[in-house]
């Protein structure tokens, strides 16, 4: 009895004080870790019951030597039966309604997906958007860019139309590398940059293969379609470099398909921008247009970062396949 | 239909095997009991097969670079470890070796209701799997997309290989589907007269629902790779999106088909345990009716939970939730059964032998990997562990800690009867902790990497996993080791191993009525039964003549 006591804590203990999961660096993974640490206390409990049962029963109901006789023959006990029915239906329900609430926390139910109407599109819109921006402007803006905007498939805004984040940028996946485009700049880089505590939308492109973009302490991931965009919406919480990888299979070189990004502080940011910016040199716009297709066509504002895609851009435009080695590069 | 005879049965009368009786195992037989031996042994040698692909992989990732093979077979090699495990090791050997070689015996009639159609859907399987290997000897190599073969990828490695993946999973596929007809056929028509639905052996209420979906299922499958076939032959673009084809669909296509796979493969294997638990614990299954309508709640929902799988696809967000909650209350039939198994061994007389204790073992890992299924079932985790180790942990505790131990104890459980022997059992539980112990070693880290950022499928990795990994990869040595002593156990007894009588193990399931193994046509007459197939206890109860368990007779559980 004291021993199951004991037991008990420790499953508490544990599964609120694991060190299970990467550092939390973006506003809501803080929420999905707390979610684990739920699930995690409820499947321990159960696998020491089931465990304890198994391993109980192994020695205490062993047979003895000499002892040929049945077991009693209880064939069953309907209130036990209807208790282990009725727990389990609780337990998964209130996971099932917690999963829901932190869901759509991190806007991951878009306003499409609740109503289906464009009624409940734009109000929807508003409640995820108070919760991102209380500037009304904003939230004006935001209603009316939405009427345009379609299905979104992703954790995070719509797609088309306009976000209402702090900051867009336009991911391309392809045959082994990452590719972020910033619309606003034009500043095109292999290495996504990040203002910490601004909310960020990644609008995601595959170009060849199915990709998936995952930072694991962001706990985000999204598949890259080709033909078809999704996206992702994060606030960045904690400065650093994390790793972006690629987590869908995508050929041979796809284990080093990775890239990283970086929470800069705001100044951090701004001059990293200002530096990107001044190194755009216009005669690298034709070389990548030929390149990557319909990624340009969707911004025509494109233009690359020569220091990062000079060695490549004349491979790029003969066969993205040839960019295998690219990641080993930042 | 009362006063049928019944063959009365001596404990010592073991038949003499004619000489030459293996050769029955290379022909075009009929019987349902040399097709079942013959779907068990084949797809043992491509668990084998399997086994040695992934030891392959493991080897590998013993290390962060890229070293033991070339990334490009690397991929072939996790590609056909999958595909061979799941077409040609566990669902042959749970439906169809298992499903053959016992659901007559445990009805009570005397074969299939279609013979010829079983030994066809048989035959398709060694061509199905040769031709699955033979991809690796041509020139750009074996399928390397994945078991998923997601499009465009799988449009765009080598031609020829996806090509005869896809005949071979069709081949595959085709004889899984004849199976089911045959099984579900069986099940409706077939049972001896006086045995309900109600009170036939819980195995047969497994297959009855395992059945219902390939039949449902599988279809799909075959539609999806056809279609796949299109584009990759003949350049449609149904999938590929460069001519506006939709990827997404063919995911959708899939799973379908591949989450049933799942119960496909996981209930034939609920169905053995049931029947073995009750035997070695001398007690009645604890709630028959659970058990038995708990394989068909399975089924139904098994049916409407596809996209779990794409909940970072292109889903949108309300079918991410629908999906999510459909998934979760899965997690409550699957907890009925294991609760009531873990009733069915309170208070009993267990006998820790080799099958009992793989069965036990099964409990115990099936659960870990339910649980985990409970987890990856959450969307915003999901989300973070989709496509990572984590998923791996989850699908191997279930398919391999689940499918596999349940079918060693099964394989433990019925040696006597199939072969006339009995196996070693010493050699039995030194198999037994072999497994135990390098399983969990192998996988149970798994969990970890995943999720603090390892993605599946990769050659390479960051070196900050190097050391969990190791450690995954002598496990899965351990693993490899492990399977040495249950072959070589395994042959010896088959050929030289102690006299099994009818009934070793005093089960009151109508297989063990017969001699060991089976005469040819089974029943001669029909049988009728006495008792339930659980009775266990009961007899003592009623006060009855008391006898020692150990001389229960074919008198005992046959009217005559
Ligand atoms: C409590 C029951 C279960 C639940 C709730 C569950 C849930 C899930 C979910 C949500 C996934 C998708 C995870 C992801 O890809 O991110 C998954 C994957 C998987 N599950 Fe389960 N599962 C359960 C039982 C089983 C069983 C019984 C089997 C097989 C015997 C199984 C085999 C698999 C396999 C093979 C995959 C991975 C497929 C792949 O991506 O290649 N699961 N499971
Ligand atoms: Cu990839
Ligand atoms: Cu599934």
């Amino acid at each position: 009895m004291l021993g199951g006591i004991a037991l008990t804590l420790f499953c508490l203990w544990f599964s609120q004080n694991n060190h299970l999961l990467p550092v939390p660096a973006s506003a809501n993974a803080g929420a999905i870790d707390s979610l684990f640490n739920v699930m995690l206390t409820i499947a321990l409990g159960l696998f020491v019951l089931v465990q304890g049962v198994l391993i109980y029963a192994g020695i205490r109901f062993r047979k003895r030597p000499g002892d040929d006789t049945d077991g009693p023959p209880i064939r069953g006990n309907i209130p036990l039966e209807v208790l282990w029915t009725s727990i389990p239906a609780v337990l998964v329900l209130g996971i099932s309604l917690y999963s829901f609430e932190i869901y759509s926390e991190m806007g991951g139910l878009d306003p499409m997906a609740s109503g289906g109407t464009l009624v409940a599109h734009n109000h929807g819109g508003a409640a995820i958007a108070a919760t991102i921006d209380e500037d009304p402007a904003t939230r004006d803006l935001q209603k009316r860019g939405a009427k345009d905007n379609t299905l979104a498939y992703g954790v995070g805004a719509s797609r088309g139309g306009m976000s209402n984040a702090d900051l867009d940028v336009d991911v391309m996946g392809l045959q082994y590398a990452w590719l972020f485009t910033y619309p606003d700049t034009g500043v095109l880089s292999g290495e996504l940059h990040v203002p910490l505590d601004k909310t960020v939308q990644l609008n995601i492109k595959a170009q060849d293969v199915l990709h998936a973009f995952w930072i694991p302490q962001f706990r985000l991931k999204q598949d890259a379609i080709p033909g078809q965009q999704t996206s992702l919406r994060f606030k960045p919480v904690v400065t650093g470099r994390y790793p972006i990888v690629c987590a869908e299979l995508c050929g041979a070189y796809h284990g080093a398909m990775r890239a990283e990004v970086v929470v800069d502080s705001p100044e951090d940011y701004d001059t990293w921008m200002a530096s990107m910016v001044a190194a755009v040199d216009p005669a690298d716009k034709l070389t990548l247009a030929a390149a990557a297709g319909d990624f340009t066509e969707a911004n025509p504002q494109t233009m690359s970062d020569r220091n990062f895609l000079k060695p490549y851009s004349e491979e790029m435009g003969v066969n993205a396949k040839t960019l295998q080695g690219m990641s080993h590069l930042h | 239909m009362a006063q049928t005879q019944v063959r009365p049965l001596v404990e010592d009368e073991l038949p003499q095997e004619p000489k030459g009786e293996w050769k029955k195992y290379f022909t075009f037989n009929t019987d349902h009991k040399v097709i079942g031996i013959q779907y068990l042994v084949t797809s043992f040698i491509f668990f084998l097969i399997g086994g040695a692909l992934a030891t392959g992989v493991r080897l590998e990732l013993a290390t962060p670079e890229v070293d033991f093979v070339s990334r490009e077979l690397y991929n072939q090699l996790f590609t056909i470890h999958a595909t061979v495990m799941i077409f040609l090791w566990i669902v042959p050997a749970g439906t169809g070796a298992f499903g053959n070689y016992l659901l007559p015996l445990l009805l009570g009639c005397n074969d299939m209701a279609f013979p010829r159609l079983n030994a066809i859907a048989f035959w398709m399987i060694p061509p199905g799997g040769v031709l699955l290997m033979s991809s690796f000897f041509i020139n750009e190599g074996a399928a390397a997309s994945g078991w998923t073969s997601y499009p465009p990828l799988s449009l765009m490695n080598g031609k020829s290989g996806e090509l005869i993946w896809i005949l071979s999973v069709l081949v595959l596929g085709t004889s899984s589907i004849l199976g089911a007809i045959n099984f579900l056929t069986t099940i409706i028509k077939m049972r001896t007269p006086g045995m309900k639905f109600n009170n036939m052996p819980l195995f047969c209420w497994a297959m009855f629902a395992a059945s219902i979906l390939i039949l449902v299922s599988t279809p799909v499958l075959a539609g999806a790779l056809i279609l796949l076939s299109f584009d990759l032959l003949a350049g449609t673009s149904v999938f590929n999106p460069s001519g506006g084809g939709d990827p997404v669909v063919y995911q959708h296509m899939f799973w379908f088909y591949s989450h049933p796979a799942v119960y496909i493969m996981i209930l034939p294997v609920f169905g053995t345990i049931s029947e073995i638990l009750p035997v070695h614990s001398r007690k009645p299954i604890f709630g028959y009716l659970a058990i038995a309508y708990s394989s068909l709640a399975i089924s139904f929902l098994g049916l409407i939970v596809w996209a779990h799988h794409m909940f970072t696809s292109g889903t949108p967000a309300w079918l991410r939730m629908f999906f999510m909650i459909a998934t979760m209350v899965i997690a409550v039939p699957t907890g009925i059964k294991v609760f009531s198994w873990l009733a069915t061994i309170w208070g009993g007389k267990l006998r820790l032998n080799s099958a009992m204790l793989f069965a036990m073992g099964f409990v115990s890992m099936f659960v870990i990997g339910g649980l985990s299924g409970v987890m990856v079932a959450s969307v915003p985790f999901d989300i973070h562990v989709h496509d990572t180790y984590f998923v791996v942990a989850h699908l191997h505790y279930v398919l391999f800690g689940g499918s596999v131990f349940g079918l060693y104890a099964s394989i433990y459980h019925w040696f006597p009867k199939m072969t006339g022997r009995m196996i070693n059992e010493t050699w039995g539980r030194i198999h037994f902790v072999l497994t135990l112990v390098g399983f969990n070693l192998c996988f149970l880290p798994m969990h970890y990497l995943g999720l603090m950022g390892m993605p599946r499928r990769v050659a390479e990795y960051d070196p900050q996993f190097a050391t969990i990994n190791t450690i995954c990869s002598i496990g899965s040595y351990i693993l490899a080791v492990s399977t040495i002593p249950f072959l070589v156990n395994a042959v010896v007894c088959w050929r030289s191993g102690e006299k099994a009588p009818a009934n070793p193990w005093d089960g009151l399931t109508l297989e063990w009525t017969l001699s060991s193994p089976p005469p040819e046509h089974n029943f001669p007459t029909p049988p009728v039964l006495k008792t339930g197939p659980y009775d266990y206890g009961v007899r003592e109860r009623r006060g009855s003549k008391k006898r020692p368990i150990s001389k229960l007779r074919a008198s005992d559980i046959l009217s005559n």
